[in-house]
């Protein structure tokens, strides 16, 4: 789960991070407002979960009140990406002599925090990374030790010169650790950290995923996710416990297990459709859920035929039948369904779908081939 | 012969009075597998039914369980707040292999886990995968033993229901298996494809592997590069997620594109320059193999 800028700026001030002010508006006024209050001058930052939002016009600099309150007008409800702006958030503008790069997320390779930092910042990382790789430095954390005060240092030390500012970014630097761990995060970055001409260091921009395995245990940061900025099928699927992503094709896809999905999804492409969805409805699945699948990818008007694709294991295939017929009866739909079934229980689902006229193949290639022929 | 375990194995089951875990340990028993203890806190002292009238004793703790009935490998069906304990549990208690099945352990949970276990020597294997499979002697996990037979075929996979789709068709085809290890569909797993390799590569009776990887992450190409250096067996892959979007988390934590390192197109490429053939259906891999041992 992404937090917005506003969101993960508020953890940073709450572990006493140095992080410069901001408010987050809804309407030109209250922009107009906000920069009235900040001393006139302000910038104004589209809260939307995508990067480059200052290249797709997301990020202005206002000179007066009047010029935060127009940027905010073109800002709300622009779209970024495919996602809709509904909050802008208002920040004085900083008088900035360097800006850095600081980020922490979890190392696949290394199976542990690593701090990446640099001092090139305010830039996308990723091209500094590919164009100039020896400037950013990295330090893999041991997770049982935490930070330890000499590593947060010598992340610093990277990063200035000036005995001053390496202290300053050594304290922002174990806060972001603390931030990290303390509210379950895959990643927590600030880019840029600037230090002013005044020598202060703080970070004006902030950065954070949460790992969605996470959620359970931390219910105010669960409480943070902007349901307003996720597709309602997002919605449903994750209260319904599926596993959901919406493509742009016209195959709806409801398949066990998330390799298989990926699979299914390919071979569609292989045949020449296209898959209108990724969905994985889990390793033991129960009826509702198949119920709660069907519903989900019903709602998508572009969906012309629906496959099931189901390898009974783990999950019996009289289960999913159960759950296709129950589906059939309550929410009744136009398009055509093609249902592939093999493994556990094979013979009673086959037998359970035969009452409600309707049958199924036994390999993933036939069922694949039917869908895109009926989805032309 | 089999990679990891064999058929001596003495297993302990943690959480074994939940329903996945005590589902599972009857269907473990009744294919074989001696499961000699159960694991639940607050349970300790009670018999668990095993398939045909068997029981086996239940203990509070881990370190009971060794103590009493020798167990030297687990598997772990606790649910996701508390499985990175339990896998601590087990290798604090010297167990030295334990198949973690559970999906949805918190992240910062495993690095530690998988600091533990290294230190205290322990493999595991997953979490998030389906376990571990040797067809006539053994099973700890979840895969079902009705699909496998016995043969030369080693398969590796990060995906679960995808290992069956492949088996299904290996078996239907005449090509029994030597072990079938579900590594994981997480981003931080105990035992990597490399690891199984090079166990297989120890093993005379492989005479293939069938590799099954997906998107996100870099361990396929790792993989790749340590088959063109190591191994003499004919090896068939599989990348699921050709058509998946970047930046999209399918399903597994750790099926998500960041980078182009990710992409399944990536990944193909990495199997291909090393000489692994790459099946474009899942109905292909069993063809290849048969191929390649031709």
């Amino acid at each position: 789960m992404n937090l917005h800028e506003y969101q993960a700026k508020e953890l940073f001030r709450e572990a006493g991070m140095a992080v410069n002010p901001g408010e987050v508006a809804t309407s030109p006024e209250q922009a107009g407002a906000f920069a009235e209050r900040f001393g006139g001058a302000a910038v104004v930052k589209a809260q939307v979960h995508s990067g480059g939002r200052g290249k797709a016009g997301g990020v202005k600099l206002a000179h007066s009140p009047e010029e935060a309150a127009a940027h905010a007008s073109a800002i709300l409800g622009m779209e970024i990406n495919g996602l809709t702006v509904g909050e802008v958030l208002v920040c004085p503008i900083e008088d900035i002599a360097t800006e850095a790069y600081v980020g922490v997320l979890v190392d696949r390779e290394g199976q542990c925090p690593v701090f990446m930092v640099s001092a090139e910042g305010g830039v996308d990382i990723e091209e500094v990374a590919a164009s100039n790789p020896e400037a950013i430095h990295r330090m893999r954390i041991d997770p049982r030790y935490g930070l330890l005060p000499h590593q947060a240092y010598g992340l610093a030390a990277r990063l200035y010169d000036d005995p001053g500012l390496v202290r300053q970014a050594a304290r922002i630097i174990a806060q972001l650790y603390d931030v990290f761990v303390g509210n379950g995060a895959s990643m927590a970055e600030i880019n840029p950290l600037i230090s002013t001409a005044r020598g202060r260091v703080m970070a004006i921009d902030a950065k954070m995923s949460i790992d969605d395995n996470e959620l359970f245990r931390r219910p105010a940061v669960a409480a943070l996710r902007d349901a307003g900025s996720e597709a309602s099928a997002d919605t449903r699927a994750r209260e319904a416990g599926l596993s959901f992503v919406k493509l742009d094709g016209n195959v709806g896809c409801c398949v066990n297990g998330a390799g298989l999905a990926m699979a299914t999804m390919d071979l569609v492409k292989y045949y020449g459709g296209e898959p209108a969805n990724f969905l994985d409805i889990g390793g033991s699945s129960n009826p509702d859920k198949v119920v709660a699948a069907l519903e989900i990818i019903t709602s998508d008007p572009e969906v012309k035929v629906i496959l099931f694709n189901i390898f009974g294991g783990i999950t019996r295939c009289d289960d999913v039948a159960r759950g296709i017929v129950e589906a059939v009866n309550r929410i009744g739909f136009e398009v055509p369904l093609v249902i592939r079934l093999t493994g556990t229980n094979e013979e009673l689902a086959r037998e359970i779908l035969a009452e409600a006229d309707l049958t199924a193949v036994t390999t993933m290639d036939e069922v694949v081939e039917q869908a895109v022929r009926l989805a032309r | 012969m089999s990679i990891f375990v064999d058929g001596t194995n003495r297993v302990v089951v943690q959480g074994i009075t939940g329903r996945d875990g005590s589902f599972h340990s009857r269907q473990m028993m009744a294919y074989g597998t001696r499961v000699v203890a159960g694991v639940t806190p607050g349970k300790g002292g009670r018999d668990f039914e095993g398939p045909d009238g068997t029981t086996i004793p239940v203990y509070d703790t881990v370190a009971e369980a060794v103590a009493e009935t020798g167990a030297d490998a687990s598997v772990v069906y606790v649910p996701p707040a508390f499985a990175a304990s339990a896998i601590m549990e087990a290798a604090d208690a010297g167990v030295g292999f334990i198949v973690c099945v559970t999906e949805g352990i918190p992240v910062l949970d495993m690095t530690r886990a998988h600091a533990l276990a290294r230190d205290r020597g322990s493999r595991v294997l997953g979490p998030n995968c389906p376990g571990i499979i040797c067809p006539g002697k053994t099973t700890l996990g979840i895969i079902p033993g009705r699909m496998v037979a016995p043969g030369p075929v080693a398969l590796i996979s990060r995906s679960g229901t995808l290992t069956y789709e492949a088996v299904y068709h290996l078996s239907r085809g005449g090509l029994g298996q030597t072990t079938c290890v579900g590594i994981g569909g997480d981003p931080l797993i105990g035992t990597s494809f490399v690891d199984c390799l090079a166990a297989f590569a120890e093993d005379p009776d492989t005479e293939a592997v069938v590799m099954i990887g997906e998107i996100g992450g870099t361990a396929e190409q790792e993989a790749a590069t340590w088959v063109s250096a190591n191994l003499d067996v004919p090896v068939v892959g599989f990348i699921a997620g050709r058509t998946a979007p970047p930046g999209k988390r399918m399903g597994h934590a750790g099926a998500i594109i960041s980078g182009s390192a990710g992409t399944a197109a990536e990944k193909t490429r990495a199997f291909e320059d090393n000489g692994i053939r790459v099946a474009r259906r899942p109905v292909e891999i069993a063809g290849l193999v048969a191929e390649a041992l031709r």
